[in-house]
């Protein structure tokens, strides 16, 4: 990355981009490829989003991108293996497991590409290869490159990520878990790209966890485009525990077709600044959705949730549900959009933010924003930001529970509406476990990682 | 056991309270009843320890210690017990965890060790028993769901679980069908002791057919106007509380 900071920040990405263009293109093939030029313009015309684009009024993204990054426009050389260091604890849940590193495929020693009923989990790289047709027709066809620069930038620089393919009729045998690390010895930025393909009447499971394994300041920008075939159905569940020195923008692009079911949670357990977009098309009839995220955070990090909810076609229900815990100086946003479109009749949309502030200092801002053309549908939106209930605060404490077990107590009951919603029990044990680490501060992320490299943005 | 003196006590600036004085000794049962607004349930919550009332004048000494100085927590470890008029739903928060928790905290307090899970769970069943719960409270969240006969038999559970010296029952009764009320009524004098005592606080004399009340005051505009035995009781049921009013006036 150029170090001449007299040039417009977006201009130090864009030249970047067009030095190393070549580099980018090498080995992809030409589908992928063809995408790039257009989409640096897209993201050259609009820049960084900054706090008066109206979708970005609680999160400037500017100062994340000003820091100098090594980018990773190619995989990091490691000489040693992975898996020694980095295993997933959560007992007795069993998945088919693959790691990406700083936004890289990362081959494990036991691969597991070869799967039953011609599911497919591979590099994304590799698939764009292997699989043209398949990933063209889909690649790049739910992303918005036009409105969201940092999309834009995720398509320019797009080079790996996880491809997941589940053919007609399959049911997976068990969830996909893709584990995001982030290690370097100096700061690093990802900008991954996945693809998931459900075909009709396909059944999966995926778990995201995104951990960091250094200490040094990471950014990642990633892009997940996700086709839900006719009357699929897909859960989705999303773990972030990166530490407080990094900066995550998750970009998932959902499109679902009729009669198809997504449910997806979005657990925020660390991270400095997380930003999650949700873009959720429901592109047919009787689609039922399910968004639901829980955030806590404390000192001074900031989780942002965009929700962009789009029934196109009638009968179909959407269910957006945040809850967070903000604690010291922590500021949280939630912008959750429902469009109904005029043919969208029968629509059912319900959108509910519920904040817990522990302290003054805390900040939430919740902004719902509901846009209806069909006169017949029934939609809401509710939000709350305030203090734990007094009541139920006396009734615990009246019956001898002190003042911080019954805090605790009722922290984790609001924790738990979220929380219950995972079908996978082993993770949702673990989660359940982690929130209540987490909510009385026994959790700093270093104490289940092995690497102990201390979290620079916690002192 | 408990004494209450020339008790004031303040609510966003208006007094509920307006100088009570009370006398409860161990093994007594007391009937505070009263109209609607006439300060009961403040009260109830004032012993308790809620703080949304201040206290202006007067003192609450329990077992010779100073209750006023006591957070809720303490008053519970120390033995007090307020049934809710309304108990809270805590959705989320697991019936039996919380229950078990708020008898570790007591235990401890009176430097036990933890129950044992399986004399817990035993315990749970004969007091289960008592008040006829016969739902499986493992699986339901502190009060979700429950309807409103439940939700105080669940009150009543509560109390027989952490065995109190001192259980105020606010309005335990009201809102109860009368095979309810008996369920509550037999818990209430099954728990009975010598040791212990009782203050029930009721709107109506209904109840008082099945708990008879060692003395029964009643609290009108915010002061205690007349004690007596459980005849006063009946003698409010058959006058009202207009009679009384008018006495109060006269006076």
């Amino acid at each position: 990355m150029g170090t001449d900071t007299k040039l417009d920040l977006k201009d130090r990405y864009t030249d970047f981009f067009y030095e190393n263009l070549e580099h980018l293109k090498n080995g992809l093939p030409e589908y992928i490829n063809d995408k790039r030029e257009a989409a640096i313009q897209s993201f050259q015309e609009k820049g960084f989003p900054h706090k008066k684009v109206e979708k970005y009024k609680y999160t400037d993204m500017n100062p994340a991108f000003e820091k100098q990054y090594r980018t990773y426009i190619q995989p990091k050389k490691i000489d040693f293996n992975l898996d020694d260091i980095f295993k997933c604890d959560v007992p007795e849940l069993d998945t088919h497991v693959v790691l990406l590193l700083n936004g890289w495929f990362y081959e494990n020693k036991t691969p597991q590409k070869q799967l039953p009923n011609g599911v497919i989990i591979s590099s994304f790289r590799e698939a764009a290869n292997k699989y043209p047709d398949l990933i063209d027709a889909h690649y790049n066809g739910y992303a918005d490159t036009e409105n969201e620069s940092l999309t834009a930038l995720n398509t320019a620089f797009a080079q790996d990520g996880v491809f997941l393919y589940v053919p007609k009729g399959k049911v997976m045998d068990k969830p996909v878990q893709i584990i995001n690390l982030l290690m370097d010895e100096e700061d690093g930025l990802s900008q991954h790209r996945n693809l998931f393909v459900m075909e009709e009447s396909s059944e999966a499971q995926v778990i995201v966890c995104d951990h960091t394994l250094s200490g040094n300041n990471f950014l990642t920008n990633s892009v997940t485009e996700v086709f839900v075939g006719q009357n699929a159905h897909l859960h989705f569940n999303r773990v972030q525990n990166e530490h407080n020195g990094s900066t995550q923008i998750s970009n998932i692009y959902l499109n679902q077709e009729r009669d198809s079911n997504v449910s997806a949670n979005t657990i925020t357990l660390h991270g400095g600044l997380v930003r999650n977009n949700f873009f959720m098309r429901l592109n047919g009839e009787n689609c039922e959705n399910q968004t639901l995220g829980l955030y806590l955070a404390d000192r001074s990090q900031h989780v942002d949730n965009y929700v962009h909810m789009d029934h196109a076609y009638p009968n179909s229900r959407s269910n957006q549900l945040f809850k967070g815990v903000l604690d010291d100086i922590s500021t949280g946003a939630f912008n959750g959009r429902i469009l109904v479109r005029q043919d969208a009749q029968k629509t059912e949309a319900y959108q509910s933010n519920n904040n817990i502030l522990l302290t003054n200092d805390a900040k939430m801002n919740s902004k719902p924003q509901l846009e209806i053309y069909a006169d017949d549908v029934s939609c809401s939106h509710g939000g709350t930001s305030g203090q734990l209930n007094e009541d139920a605060m006396f009734y615990l404490r009246s019956r001898g529970l002190p003042h911080k077990e019954a805090q605790l107590l009722l922290m984790y009951a609001f924790a738990h509406e979220v929380i219950g919603e995972i079908k996978i029990e082993p993770l949702k044990e673990r989660i359940h476990e982690l929130v209540e680490k987490r909510l009385r501060g026994e959790l700093s992320r270093c104490n289940y990682c092995e690497m102990h490299c201390g979290e620079p943005g916690k002192n | 056991m408990l004494e209450i003196k020339n008790l004031h006590s303040v609510i966003e600036g208006n007094e509920i309270l307006k100088g009570i004085d009370l006398k409860v000794n161990k093994g007594e049962i007391h009937a505070i009843m009263g109209p609607n607004g006439s300060g009961k349930s403040t009260l109830a919550s004032v012993l308790a320890g809620k703080d949304i009332f201040e206290i202006t004048e007067g003192e609450i000494i329990y077992e010779g210690k100073n209750l006023m100085e006591m957070d809720p927590e303490e008053r519970a470890k120390e033995g007090i017990f307020l049934g809710f008029q309304y108990p809270v739903e805590i959705p989320g928060v697991s019936m039996i965890n919380f229950l078990k928790t708020a008898l570790n905290e007591q235990r401890k307090h009176k430097g036990l060790e933890p129950i044992k899970s399986s004399d817990f769970l035993k315990m749970v069943r004969e007091k289960k028993d008592l008040v006829q719960i016969d739902s499986n409270l493992t699986n339901r969240s502190v009060n979700e769901g429950f309807s409103g006969g439940e939700k105080k038999r669940n009150e009543i559970f509560q109390m027989a679980m952490l065995n109190p010296r001192l259980s105020i029952l606010d309005e335990t009764d009201s809102g109860l069908d009368i095979d309810a009320l008996r369920v509550v009524a037999h818990g209430v004098n099954t728990l009975r002791s010598d040791d212990n005592a009782t203050i029930i606080i009721t709107h109506y004399q209904r109840l008082l057919n099945y708990i008879i009340p060692d003395r029964v005051h009643v609290l009108y505009d915010g002061k205690i106007v007349k004690s007596g035995d459980k005849n006063l009781a009946i003698e409010l049921e058959e006058k009202g509380y207009e009679w009384l009013a008018q006495e109060v006036a006269a006076k």
